[in-house]
């Protein structure tokens, strides 16, 4: 019998920290295959996020420098700038990218620089215990959205993708999700398609990846994947956004 | 050396780092230093190595220094008092992750919105460190353009051989005026000692992580104690000052920048009506030059702090003196410059024993 | 055309999602916790010796929607003549 599926080379062999069925770790396994099939691990940086995420320099075998909170679209210019002929990525949750670190994404985006962002959309603050992200939905309960999200109080679910596709440099925008198998072979697709946006030197690249949080939705990793599928999709579409490329 | 050319500060500043070797500035506007990132960007307009990005932000330009410092470039960013402020979490990174950097703050009147006129208020910010935890960065108070050029070179020399970001505290004033200045012999950046530490791709190595995050206490206790170690080993050689006219004074003014300037001003005013006073002028903020000032005590009955805020360095000054000599403070904030004539008059009466 | 998985009991964190992708059902929960404290996932199949008997085809779904990258996946040679000279 031949092997045809196991750990790919960018990734170590560290066991990961997060939660049971997170998606996290099923979105590094496909980053570091994507990187894998690129033969770029050797000239690729990735800057990951302050969230649950914060971890990925355990599990990616590549270089990484981690940023401040939400400022990773700003610290991937400054080195990707530097860096013209090495592959930045940033890896960033829905928190840090949306709401503290929106500009710098927005402007990044508008800049058209050449780095390509993995947003991890999970509809909450993970790391801090469960709090609303500008992504939880209307009426989904948080430790900080009692009762439910309520526009008035809490605004609606930010759709950052969609604001980043106005920006002109940005050239290739995707979500998709990684709640079942033909999502996360759509997500592969979409994360080896950005990364190729880069190497081709066309411009910002971003893929939005719906992602279980079974603890923080207080669900099981089953019935997480499921309300992804049926209840998130509905205000996060699945689709490709936008593609110059 | 190159030949004397005249030069507004904030421009010696740009020709200076790019001498310096630095290829990389970020930054945002901001009166009084808008000349700064003019300079680079013109200049690197007309070079190909070199990257010049108008951020959305001072948080943004800090943390794309953070970026570019940590593949390796020489990476400048400027500001003035407020954008400075915005910059303080992303200088509490530069120091915790060891990286090298120089950071410039042309001063201007505060707190707040405060306006464009030359200040000093800035100057606990910049010693004791407006981030986060216990970390220091090196600051220069240049107060000639000649200094502006020779501690820009020196910023980038020390950031890189210590690891440390390193500030230029300047002000309004200084940033506009016009004088005489010979640049050091530009350095190629290529021929820059290699740093082993850089992320730029694990080609040939195993792959490496820059980061502050230590979840382990004792492991981020290390880092403190590791980072405290760096701190004194600076305090040891960097602190250096100008000791004018002060052998045989009995009252010595301590002013920097363009205080110290207008203390000039002033010593020779009083020593002209018979006075015997001096300045003593740090021209490195932290690590403070204490040692030199302390001996002064030997025959030095009395020392005033003379600074454009309301009082901070003062503070050093009485750490240094250690209640051995009387340390009073006489100063303006908020952008009002004074004349040496309005300090001489206060020091006479402080000199002749009169409570000012 | 026959498969077989190997799961790393330590790996795995019990989280079931590759018993609900599983389309031979082969996959179940082991009653034996890990050193972690979960009870890891199981392949049915693991100690069938006659790969004939073998349902797995090897589609690899279950590793694919594994996120801790805990399942490796096998799967048997297509027969083909170009197979005695690998």
């Amino acid at each position: 019998m031949k092997k045809i599926f196991g750990k790919p080379d960018a990734l170590k062999d560290n066991p990961f920290h997060y939660c049971p069925g997170c998606g996290h770790s099923i979105i590094h396994r496909l980053v570091a295959e994507v990187i894998d099939e690129l033969g770029i691990k050797d000239r690729t940086i990735g800057v990951p996020p302050a969230g649950c995420a914060v971890l990925a320099y355990n599990y990616f075998d590549v270089d990484m420098c981690e940023a401040p909170h939400g400022r990773a679209a700003a610290v991937a210019t400054g080195m990707k700038r530097i860096l013209k002929d090495r592959v930045v990525f940033t890896y960033q949750g829905d928190g840090y990218i949306a709401a503290i670190g929106t500009a710098e994404t927005i402007h990044a985006a508008n800049r058209g620089e050449r780095i390509t962002a993995i947003f991890v959309n999970n509809a909450v603050y993970g790391m801090t215990g469960g709090q609303m992200a500008p992504t939880t939905l209307l009426g989904q309960e948080t430790t900080t959205s009692p009762g439910g999200r309520l526009p008035l109080r809490d605004g609606f679910p930010l759709d950052l993708s969609e604001m980043l596709a106005l920006a002109a440099g940005s050239v290739y925008i995707e979500r998709t999700s990684v709640s079942n198998p033909k999502g996360i072979i759509r997500t592969k697709k979409a994360i080896r398609k950005a990364f190729e946006v880069q190497l081709e030197d066309k411009g910002f690249s971003l893929v939005e990846i719906l992602s279980a949080c079974p603890t923080n939705w207080k669900m099981s990793p089953k019935d997480a994947v499921r309300w992804v599928d049926e209840t998130m999709t509905k205000i996060f579409p699945l689709k490709v956004i936008k593609d110059v490329a | 050396m190159s030949e004397k050319t005249l030069m507004r500060g904030t421009h010696v500043l740009g020709e200076a780092a790019i001498r310096a070797g630095c290829r990389a500035y970020f930054g945002y506007p901001i009166t009084p230093q808008n000349e700064l990132p003019e300079y680079m960007a013109s200049a690197f307009a007309r070079m190909d190595d070199a990257v010049f990005i108008q951020a959305e932000s001072e948080i943004a330009s800090i943390n794309m220094v953070i970026g570019a410092a940590a593949a390796g470039a020489r990476v400048m960013t400027s500001s003035s008092s407020p954008g400075i402020s915005l910059k303080q979490e992303g200088i509490s990174y530069l120091a915790a992750m060891e990286l090298p950097a120089v950071i410039v703050n042309m001063m201007r009147g505060g707190p707040g919105l405060g306006n464009i006129a030359p200040a000093q208020g800035d100057y606990f910010q910049a010693t004791r460190g407006g981030g986060h935890g216990d970390y220091r960065v090196i600051v220069f108070a240049p107060a000639y353009g000649q200094e502006i050029a020779d501690m820009t070179r020196q910023a980038f020399d020390l950031a890189d051989y210590y690891r440390i970001p390193v500030m230029i505290l300047g002000d309004g004033m200084m940033g506009q005026m016009m004088e005489p200045v010979v640049f050091p012999e530009p350095i190629d950046p290529a021929k820059l000692p290699e740093k082993e530490w850089v992320v730029n791709g694990s080609k040939g190595r195993s792959s490496r992580i820059i980061l502050s995050l230590w979840l382990d206490p004792p492991k981020e206790e290390e880092l403190n104690w590791r980072l405290a170690r760096k701190y004194s080993a600076i305090t040891e050689v960097i602190p250096d000052q100008e000791m004018y006219l002060t052998d045989d004074a009995e009252l010595v003014l301590v002013a920097y920048g363009t205080a110290a300037r207008i203390a000039k001003g002033a010593v020779h005013r009083a020593r002209e009506s018979g006075m015997k006073v001096g300045l003593y002028r740090p021209k490195t903020l932290w690590p403070f030059p204490s040692k030199a000032l302390a001996k002064l005590c030997d025959h030095v009955r009395h020392f005033m702090a003379f600074e454009m805020s309301t009082g901070q360095m003062v503070e050093d000054v009485r750490l240094a003196v250690e209640g051995r000599r009387e340390v009073s403070f006489y100063g303006r904030p908020g952008g009002v410059v004074s004349t040496p004539e309005e300090v001489a008059a206060i020091v006479s009466s402080a000199y002749h024993g009169k409570a000012n | 055309m026959k498969g077989r998985i190997l799961i790393d009991r330590e790996r795995c964190k019990g989280c079931r999602l590759c018993i609900t992708v599983c389309p031979k059902k082969q996959i179940e929960i082991s009653p034996k916790l890990n050193t972690k404290g979960y009870y890891p996932a199981n392949f049915l199949e693991e100690d069938i010796p006659d790969t004939g008997k073998i349902e797995c085809t090897g589609c690899a779904l279950c590793a694919i929607t594994c996120p801790d990258v805990a399942i490796e996946v096998y799967r048997e040679e297509k027969k083909t003549s170009k197979d005695d000279t690998d």
